[in-house]
């Protein structure tokens, strides 16, 4: 009786076979899981490729860091004695990996410039970061998503070419601008918000709401208008089929259509298109953060580059593109699981 | 009116006005200013008047002036850049699509991982390590910007080089460059053109937004990034200095976004080029 009880659980998640209780039932349910295991491996092959590309861009130095830091009148023998405090004189196969081991366990190194520990450095950081992407993703997907279905309901009408208008006219334009001009008209004309996002540890949960309501929106008009042209083009191509054309022709009224026959059809794209744009926040909010001086992950990486600190760079680095791989990994699995036909495809 | 043979709509002559403008003022900037590119002629940040149209920047020089010459540079380095991610992205997308094989599958591979996470990114760590130099500016965003090129070239090319001339081609003997060259290339030069103007917006907003994180074009070079970044101050004082910089450069992509849009329509081609981050 284990015995069988284990072989069907096994089945289930291996997706090998088809002898359990429900044929059907475990076979598909296998296939959907064995697919998004696929994906999960591609996206952690994805993101060791990128650790290791960030690793060679910054092994490629003119000479080394060693060289870097001490400057051109070093003596031999101090050089010498850094690379081996540095741990530079392995080699570079062997740095690499004791660097992604020890990244993976939390341990980022030591600043160049100001010895301090990296990840203490980064968490309250990061933590900054995710709550400003965040708090724009709760703004900017529902209005998006919201105002594509309208505008697909409304095609060709008023609303319709004004959020058109609107989206071209904000891609098109970059950050600092929306940034600014928003900080023109609500810190200096009414005086709203203040046009420095500055927090710390004791700024309350509110005051942080409220000093970083600029910024969010200055992210959310960024991000919206690519969500809202993509939701607004994904309904409308669903829009041009068969059946609902049929669906016009039983009489149902065109709301009806696009919310019962159109929008499930349409929600993987969507679904697509808001995970890669909530990837663009985290990369948005670098430019954002330095409108505003808001202490998050993305002014670090920018101090960073200016002094050239090294393993501050890659740490940050590694974060971000962590971050967005694996944004990317989460809309593939999602459009599979909403999806039904991307599991035929293969 | 018309242009080419084409008859431009009311959009695209706004963007074509505005293009030819910037160009003109980037080609002609120091004939059409008073005052030098450093010339300090007023206080910090003084009002607007009849002697400085855009008011004076964070160190008294007049704004419109430092507008014109920014023009030359952030144009001038965009297109450079241009201009070389589009020479490297076709080579090297060509080069892919007709060798094919192993070839194909290495430069493909690398182009998968430098996409797989975002530009910006990887530009503030290859300018982290090299420093902020012209010309190491310059060659980074054209490499990073020549895989969105690679792709477009090799898709391209792909098509085209099993069609019967580049097969007749090939049996004639030709050489790999030649086939490139006299085959391939005027028959992609169409989708390859209205590209080159998307590819030009958005190196010119990536000029701009390192520029304005410090890391792009450094003083005492003007630069329409860098003054945004130089006249932040000035906006917790109440003043508009920054806005002048960063309206200049939403107007040009603006522009050179209607242009596309107009070109890409004479193709009736779909704007998938648009969909990308």
């Amino acid at each position: 009786m284990f015995r069988g009880l284990s072989t069907a659980c096994s089945c289930r998640f291996l997706g090998v076979g088809s002898f359990g209780c429900w044929p059907y039932l475990v076979g598909a349910f296998g296939k959907v899981l064995k697919l998004i295991a696929t994906r999960a491996l591609l996206g952690l092959a994805t993101l060791f490729a990128v650790s290791v590309l960030i690793f060679v861009c910054t092994q490629i130095l003119p000479g080394d860091v060693a060289t870097a830091v001490l400057g051109q009148s070093a003596t031999k023998e101090t050089l010498a004695a850094f690379r081996k405090e540095l741990g530079l004189d392995v080699p570079a196969y062997i740095r690499f990996f004791t660097w992604l081991w020890r990244a993976l366990h939390g341990d980022l190194g030591v600043a160049l410039t100001n010895q301090r520990v990296i990840i203490d450095e980064i968490r309250p950081r990061f933590a900054n970061t995710m709550f400003l992407a965040g708090y724009a993703a709760l703004i900017a997907v529902p209005l998006a998503v919201g105002l594509g279905v309208v505008a697909a309901i409304r095609e060709g009408r008023p609303i319709d070419r004004i959020s058109n208008i609107l989206t071209l006219m904000t891609i098109s334009v970059p950050e600092f601008f929306v940034g600014y001009v928003l900080i023109a008209i609500f810190t200096v004309e009414f005086g709203l918000f203040p046009s420095l996002a500055t927090v710390d540890a004791d700024t309350s949960f509110l005051g942080r709401i409220y000093v970083t309501t600029l910024p969010a929106v200055t992210l959310t008009l960024l991000v919206t208008a690519h969500m809202l042209r993509m939701t607004r083009t994904s309904v409308l191509s669903v829009m041009s089929s068969q059946y609902i054309e049929m669906a016009f022709l039983k009489g149902l009224t065109r709301g009806r259509v696009v919310a019962h026959h159109a929008l499930p059809n349409a929600a993987a794209p969507i679904i697509t298109v808001v995970a890669l744009n909530l990837a663009y926040l985290v990369v948005g909010v670098v430019v954002v953060e330095a409108v505003f001086t808001y202490p998050g992950i993305g002014q670090l990486m920018v101090d960073a580059v200016s002094k050239r600190d090294v393993p501050v760079i890659q740490a940050c680095g590694l974060i971000f593109a962590a971050v967005f791989v694996g944004l990317n990994t989460l809309a593939d699995i999602l459009a599979i699981l909403v999806n039904p036909r991307l599991r035929h495809r293969r | 009116m018309t242009l080419f043979g084409y008859k431009p709509p009311f959009t695209a002559w706004v963007g074509i006005v505005i293009v030819t403008v910037n160009l003109l003022v980037a080609v002609f900037g120091p004939w059409l200013t008073p005052y030098g590119e450093s010339q300090s002629v007023a206080g910090t940040w003084d009002p607007p008047s009849a002697a400085l149209w855009l008011g004076a920047d964070q160190i008294g020089r007049d704004m419109l002036t430092r507008l014109i010459y920014g023009a030359r540079m952030t144009i001038g380095v965009a297109m450079v850049t241009t201009v070389l991610s589009f020479v490297m992205g076709i080579t090297t997308g060509f080069v892919a699509a007709v060798l094919g094989g192993w070839v194909d599958q290495l430069l493909s591979r690398l182009v998968d991982v430098i996409l797989s996470i975002p530009l910006l990114i990887f530009a503030l760590i290859i300018l982290g390590v090299f420093g902020s130099a012209i010309p190491v500016l310059v060659l980074t965003i054209a490499f990073l910007d020549s895989t969105r090129v690679f792709r477009l070239a090799r898709a391209l090319a792909m098509n085209l080089s099993v069609l019967e001339y580049v097969e007749a081609a090939r049996l004639r003997g030709e050489g790999i460059w030649w086939i490139m060259r006299r085959e391939i290339l005027p028959n992609a030069s169409a989708p390859l053109f209205s590209e080159f103007g998307l590819r030009f917006c958005f190196n010119f907003l990536f000029v701009a937004a390192l520029s304005f994180l410090g890391l792009g074009i450094q003083p005492p070079f003007a630069d329409w990034g860098g003054m945004v970044r130089d006249n932040a101050a000035a906006i917790s004082f109440g003043m508009l200095a920054p806005i002048w910089p960063a309206l200049a450069i939403s107007v040009m992509t603006v522009g050179v976004n209607l242009v596309v849009d107009w070109l890409l329509s004479i193709e009736a081609r779909p704007s998938g080029a648009q969909a990308e981050l």
